[in-house]
């Protein structure tokens, strides 16, 4: 009675297959489909083959719009690759540290923000750094820096760096716990045995440790594309649909939203929406795509 | 089985019921400041006329408002009674079928054409929405600020900046203004003080004429205007949103501001003493001229079913009840409606004032300038909040706004 047959590996598998392709394939399809459309003044759709994509990517109407959407974004990820991915990194070695005190109450205090709805983290921020009433320059001032205070979050220089450095410090958390789970895995007996051979504890880390946890740092890279090729809602909550100064902070998610729901008097065509989204999920594919065979497949696996 | 079904008949039935439930009528609004007011006082009014209509005043908040409306519209589940944005915006949602033709029904004959023309077709042949109410634009002081300076509100551009430099030596700030959040940069102050330059109507309407260009002197002139603003504002305005501006003003750390009168209700509410001037002229004896925007209007879905109460409300929202109190409840809502209305607010009732002596003219860009691509409204939100910023110059600003006109917009090629 142990044979299981092929009809109930089909029954066992429907569940998840319906919800995944009614929730999850059907709609993604829909809209690349939908971006071959366009809307006319009745609101109907017409068949329109390339036109959305050539406005698009060749209009500069709208190709200016998209290419410093899309530039941003791209400058959006470094900054996180750069800051929040290594001061994570950094953050879980000092946690997995023998003899740390409090070690747990840095990780809860360090994690916290994570948890913390957007827009509160948009308004607190706004807060802090608001050139009227912000805190931020009288803590400058304290140090003698009074002088260096700038109204970060509305100069085109500086904006799209602030923002991002937000959320890097609202979501530290995720890199640091995703590598301190993966250092805390590595069992003693490597490092003891690295010990006994007399390696320095900078060995250690740079040649046993960090090998070791390289499919962590794989998945923190991958999930930080993914997350911020997606991003819209600090933006939103702290410089509106319009992400100015000037376009400074507009990044793929703002300006799909734009072009979808549209803005004040500017009338949105889900149409030309659709073509933006396939346009995104195309550039988050090829990044996923690129991860998957370039890096993926090289990692080891290590049994121990 | 038997059980089962009669509970099935039962509860069938109760649905029924629900749907076919006459007498709600239900409003898509994106006026959240005034749900309490809808609440306790608009409708309490209309149902003791109509007694047995329940209502239910449903806003979403401004800068989701179309976005969602179009949503429900398309998804067949918004509410009855829309509440229309002027020009453009709703002549989309009526081209689609989205709003209730409205010519002929009761009610409509109570408001002058002027009024009509925000929500009518091109052609002035069919009427979508009911007028609801105007708002003006214009310059808010603080009058402990002016009498302890000894200012009178300044008549014209010169006694402006003079009185701006006087505020800023005494260590206050001049004018409570910021660009973060980017739109009162146009909605208030180019489309408030550039009717002065471009001689209201007939600027507005000699570009959609294609007579006249924003590269012309009477628009860059504006511009020029703003440019000069940057050192009469607070630090670091360019982070400065709106809700900073307001505090700024109601604290009582700046002299003026630059405002509509929606914002009386606010500045009121805070207990801050303060008198509105309009947006000096170029010298004096010129006439002045005023935006006094068609904001607010009303229309039916087409898919409501209870059209006959739509129709109702329509024709209470017509009545001189309707008028006074929304002119006098919702402060710095002045109503469009033909009935005489005595303005108890005195702020509100000195704007309203302007209207004798000042023309009268709606934004620049709400009718026929927002329809292409690029959007001018976006433009000029992004190219206005530059200028005050200091990083677009007067010049560049108009081209770059006349260039996307000339773009789509034949008259203009």
């Amino acid at each position: 009675m142990n044979r299981i047959a092929r009809w109930q590996i089909a029954i066992f598998l429907a569940p998840a297959l319906l919800i995944y392709a009614s929730f999850s394939a059907w709609p993604l399809l829909d809209t690349l489909g939908l971006g071959f459309f366009n809307t006319d003044e009745a609101g109907q759709q017409h068949f329109a083959g390339l036109a959305n994509y050539y406005k698009l990517l060749l209009d500069p109407q709208w190709s200016d719009g998209f290419w410093n959407a899309m530039g941003n974004n791209v400058e959006f990820f470094f900054i996180h690759m750069l800051v929040q991915n290594p001061i994570g990194l950094l953050l879980a070695a000092l946690l997995s540290l023998k003899g740390v005190r409090f070690a747990k109450s840095y990780q809860t205090l360090l994690f916290l923000p994570t948890l913390l709805s957007v827009v509160i983290i948009g308004f607190i921020w706004q807060l802090i750094l608001s050139p009227l009433w912000g805190v931020a320059e009288s803590l400058l001032a304290q140090v003698g820096l009074a002088e260096h205070f700038q109204p970060w979050l509305g100069e085109e220089g500086s904006a799209l760096l602030t923002l991002a450095l937000i959320s890097v410090w609202q979501f530290i958390g995720i890199p640091m716990m995703l590598i301190y789970a993966a250092l805390i895995a590595i069992p003693e007996e490597v490092i003891e045995a690295a010990r006994v051979e007399g390696a320095s504890a900078w060995r250690i880390f740079w040649q046993i440790r960090l090998p070791l946890i390289l499919p962590t740092l794989g998945l923190v890279t991958i999930l930080t594309y993914v997350g911020n090729f997606n991003a819209f809602d600090l933006i939103y909550s702290v410089k509106g649909a319009l992400a100015g100064p000037n376009y400074s902070t507009d990044i793929l998610g703002t300006y799909f939203y734009r072009t979808f729901f549209g803005y004040q008097s500017q009338i949105g065509s889900p149409t030309m929406g659709a073509a933006v989204a396939t346009l995104m999920f195309l550039v988050i594919l090829a990044g996923v795509g690129v991860y998957f065979f370039a890096v993926q497949r090289r990692l080891q696996r290590h049994a121990f | 089985m038997k059980h089962t079904k009669h509970t099935l008949s039962m509860l069938s039935v109760a649905l029924l019921a629900g749907a076919a439930q006459a007498g709600t009528l239900s409003i898509e609004s994106w006026r959240v400041d005034d749900k309490a007011l809808w609440e306790d006082v608009l409708i309490p009014a209309f149902q003791k006329k109509h007694p047995g209509i329940t209502v239910k005043f449903a806003p979403t908040a401004p800068t989701e408002y179309d976005s969602s409306l179009t949503a429900r519209l398309t998804g067949g589940t918004a509410g009855d009674l829309i509440t229309c944005r002027p020009f453009d915006k709703s002549l989309d949602l009526y081209k689609k079928g989205q709003l209730e033709k409205l010519d002929g029904k009761p009610g409509m004959q109570h408001f002058p054409a002027s009024a009509k023309v925000a929500w009518q077709s091109d052609d002035g042949k069919d009427s979508f929405c009911m007028p609801m109410a105007s708002v003006m634009h214009g310059f808010f002081y603080n009058k402990k600020i002016f009498a302890d300076l000894k200012l009178a509100p300044p008549k014209t551009q010169a006694e402006f900046f003079a009185a701006l430099d006087k505020v800023k030596a005494a260590g206050k700030t001049p004018i409570a203004l910021g660009t973060a959040d980017q739109w009162e940069a146009n909605q208030i102050v180019f489309t408030g003080i550039g009717p002065n330059y471009w001689q209201g109507e007939a600027g507005r309407k000699a570009l959609i004429a294609g007579k006249a260009k924003f590269t012309d002197p009477q628009f860059v002139a504006v511009w020029e205007q703003m440019a000069k603003w940057a050192p009469y504002l607070a630090k670091g305005y360019s982070a400065q949103t709106y809700a900073d501006t307001q505090n700024l003003f109601a604290s009582g750390r700046a002299a003026i501001v630059p405002a509509g009168s929606w914002d009386i209700a606010y500045y009121k509410q805070q207990g801050l003493d303060f008198g509105a001037f309009a947006p000096p002229v170029a010298k004096a004896g010129d006439k002045c001229q005023i935006s006094d925007h068609t904001d607010i209007g009303i229309g039916i879905n087409p898919k409501s079913k209870n059209k006959a109460d739509a129709s109702k409300f329509l024709e209470w929202i017509a009545s001189a009840e309707f008028a006074d109190l929304y002119t006098n409840k919702v402060t710095g809502f002045f109503s469009l409606s033909s009935h005489p209305i005595e303005v108890k607010d005195q702020v509100a009732k000195s704007m309203l004032d302007w209207r004798k002596s000042c023309g009268s003219t709606i934004r620049l860009n709400a009718q026929v300038l927002n329809r292409g691509e690029p959007n001018m409204e976006t433009e000029l939100w992004n190219v206005n909040s530059q200028v005050l910023n200091g990083k677009l110059a007067p010049k560049a600003a108009a081209q770059q706004i006349q260039a996307g006109f000339a773009k789509w917009y034949k008259p203009q090629q």
